[in-house]
């Protein structure tokens, strides 16, 4: 049965929200095509981490997820944040550190908070505090769960493993979605990560579940029935995604052999799900998320910077 | 009579008892056992659903706490020796502390890290170390010590109760045993503490007018320097005032500044190693603000610079004792150790 059929077989998913997941794909890749183009023009503060080629990853979790659940994110998060709900005027006027962005320039591109979204750039740091929302969701019996998206390279980092265990000691309603999209930064898979990645998280009793796919409709369905099971069990479970980056780590720092990437091109997620909803609607979609790209980083770009004087704000610094 | 022990046995007993999102972690705290040092003991049996024991994953536990505090709880943890900060520092430094600023405001870390330090037991390299002055320089971080002279039973529940940033709670562990000081009993001297949560006391001789020294100092430190203040005084009739702090960071210079203003000779006193510590922090603000005037006498007093033995001949030497003290305070008064 393919993924298509397996989906409109569903319980109460008569049909699949074909153009929603094309939709939030879209406003992904836009977001970040437009975000390099700015980063060239000059406009962006510091650097910026794309996920062009994972947005089936983003769309697809966050689709399965109710509203009140929460994400935890990396320095690759911006596909997160939008899929998680997260404000696009916002996101575009926090990389350009304008008062109106996320964190009011603060943070920037890595670091990220509204809602019940949380992003940070240590690579593998936010896996404990992920475990901690877990647990403080646990004991207020809320019945929200985290999701926490890692990539292949926090798997070095020894925290991580810490985290992990304490997750599957305490039954923590928590998702570790690992995007493994085969570099970490320059170092390939088979020069950072040893054994298997699907092993480490089983090795603690963590139930984990691999996938070899761009197709965010593949990884919607595991998605929801991984979500499903973490709800009604309160075990923790790991949803690893075999994916692949088809732009820079960051900007031009591409050292990977262009013919490889190039293979991966034909399995672009976007252009994938596409073929699924039909052409004429197709393209308004497209017209319509570039809209809303083009004016959320023209709005930024006239957005006022943050006063300098907001640095030595005591409300925000407290400790006095 | 209450030791510090039992006074902050009794804050955690109290901050879980009036607050039901208090919540204890750390390795081993489970009765009844009850901690390394006792710390934790009665909690588990009290509250068996809010004190969690962990695995010995120090950096994951404060990471943890961290997330438990973004939503809305007051985590406690417990670090079973200070030295093993270094484990927890990338969650410190880089999350507890940073979250509310990155985040521009928009959230509260509201979790205190309590840890025994210090020497003299004999640990050793890796147990006996005062690893409180590697986070001098965190912002976004509250440091506490407790001492004998301030009640530790109010600085540490409005650590946890009150405190809205991360707290790093550093408990000496010779303190524990220590019996609370109270003022009426301590003969020839008066006590006059800061307004606040994590007051400053200023401990001085009765009448007497001019002192001249300026003791400054935290945590066990304050117990050695009471009796410095004490042999100065009756062997070479050198009065000086002692000021104890009980936050550490933040430093609210107004107690050293006007003290200094009028002795214009400082000696800080702590047990961690000397170079860039929390001594040269407290000299440099003095040294920066201090009206200009007679030449400002100075010295740090702490450990040397090198780790800290296991033999008891060899710790001793390391570490500053009252003698060391003594002797600093008459060197910069010009007086000789006799």
């Amino acid at each position: 049965m393919d993924v298509l059929t397996e989906c409109r077989s569903r319980a109460g998913l008569a049909e699949c929200d074909n153009s929603g997941l094309l939709r939030q794909m879209l406003r992904i890749r836009l977001f970040e095509q437009k975000a390099l183009a700015e980063f060239s023009r000059g406009l962006l503060f510091g650097t910026t981490h794309t996920c062009i080629g994972q947005e089936a990853d983003a769309a697809g979790v966050a689709s399965a997820l109710q509203p009140s659940d929460l994400v935890v994110s990396n320095h690759r998060g911006h596909g997160h944040y939008l899929a998680a709900g997260g404000d696009m005027r916002e996101l575009a006027a926090e990389l350009m550190g304008k008062a109106t962005g996320v964190c009011g320039g603060w943070g920037g591109s890595q670091h990220l908070q509204t809602g019940g979204f949380y992003s940070n750039g240590v690579l593998g740091g936010m896996v404990p505090c992920a475990a901690g929302m877990a647990a403080a969701e646990k004991a207020k019996r809320q019945g929200n769960i985290v999701v926490l998206f890692i990539g292949d390279g926090a798997l070095g980092e020894g925290v991580v493993y810490e985290s992990i265990n304490i997750a599957s000691l305490w039954r923590l309603p928590l998702l570790f979605v690992v995007e493994n999209n085969q570099y970490a930064q320059t170092t390939p898979l088979r020069l950072g990560v040893a054994g298997s990645i699907q092993a480490r998280f089983e090795a603690f009793g963590v139930a984990a579940q691999e996938l070899k796919t761009t197709d965010v409709l593949e990884i919607y369905l595991a998605a929801q029935a991984i979500v499903d099971q973490i709800r009604s069990t309160m075990r923790p479970r790991a949803l690893i995604l075999e994916t692949y980056r088809l732009a820079a780590h960051s900007k031009g720092d591409d050292t990977r052999d262009p013919a490889e990437v190039e293979h991966h091109w034909q399995f672009d997620p976007i252009v994938l799900h596409g073929y699924r909803v039909p052409e004429r609607e197709r393209d308004n979609i497209r017209v319509q998320c570039a809209q809303e790209v083009e004016s959320a980083f023209l709005e930024a770009e006239h957005a006022p910077f943050p006063d300098v004087a907001e640095a030595g704000r005591n409300s925000l610094r407290g400790l006095r | 009579m209450t030791t510090v022990l039992d006074a902050l046995n009794q804050a955690l007993h109290h901050a879980m008892d009036v607050n039901p999102n208090v919540y204890m972690l750390g390795e081993d705290i489970l009765d009844p056992y009850g901690g390394a040092f006792k710390v934790t003991r009665g909690l588990s049996t009290r509250f068996p659903d809010r004190v969690w024991t962990t695995p010995i994953s120090e950096a994951a536990i404060a990471g943890i706490a961290a997330g438990m505090a973004l939503r809305g709880l007051r985590p406690v943890v417990e670090i079973m020796f200070g030295d093993f900060l270094s484990l927890v520092y990338d969650q410190i430094f880089n999350h507890a502390a940073k979250f509310r600023w990155m985040y521009n405001g928009k959230v509260r870390v509201p979790i205190v890290i309590r840890t025994p330090m210090g020497g003299r037991r004999g640990y050793g390299p890796t147990h006996s170390q005062c690893t409180e002055k590697l986070f001098l320089g965190v912002p976004g971080l509250r440091i506490i010590a407790c001492n004998a002279f301030s009640d530790p039973n109010a600085t540490l529940s409005t650590a946890i109760l009150d405190s809205e940033d991360p707290v790093l709670f550093v408990e000496h562990k010779l303190l524990y045993g220590c019996k609370m000081r109270d003022t009426p009993h301590i003969e020839d001297l008066e006590m006059e503490q800061t307004a606040g949560a994590w007051p400053t006391q200023t401990l001085r001789f009765r009448g007497v007018a001019n002192p001249e020294i300026t003791f400054v100092s935290y945590g066990y430190m304050a117990e050695l320097v009471y009796e410095a203040m004490m042999a100065l005084a009756l062997e070479y009739e050198v009065f000086s005032e002692a000021l104890i702090y009980t936050q550490l960071k933040p430093l609210d210079a107004g107690p050293v500044l006007r003290s200094a203003a009028a002795t214009r000779c400082v000696v800080t006193v702590e047990e961690g190693s000397v170079t860039a510590g929390w001594g040269s922090e407290v000299l440099a603000t003095v040294a920066e603000r201090l009206p200009t005037g007679k030449a400002l006498r100075s010295h740090r007093v702490g450990g040397k610079d090198i780790p800290i033995p296991s033999t008891r001949p060899l710790e001793e030497a390391v570490l500053p004792s009252v003698r060391t003290i003594v002797g600093a305070a008459l060197n910069l008064t010009g007086k000789t150790d006799g």
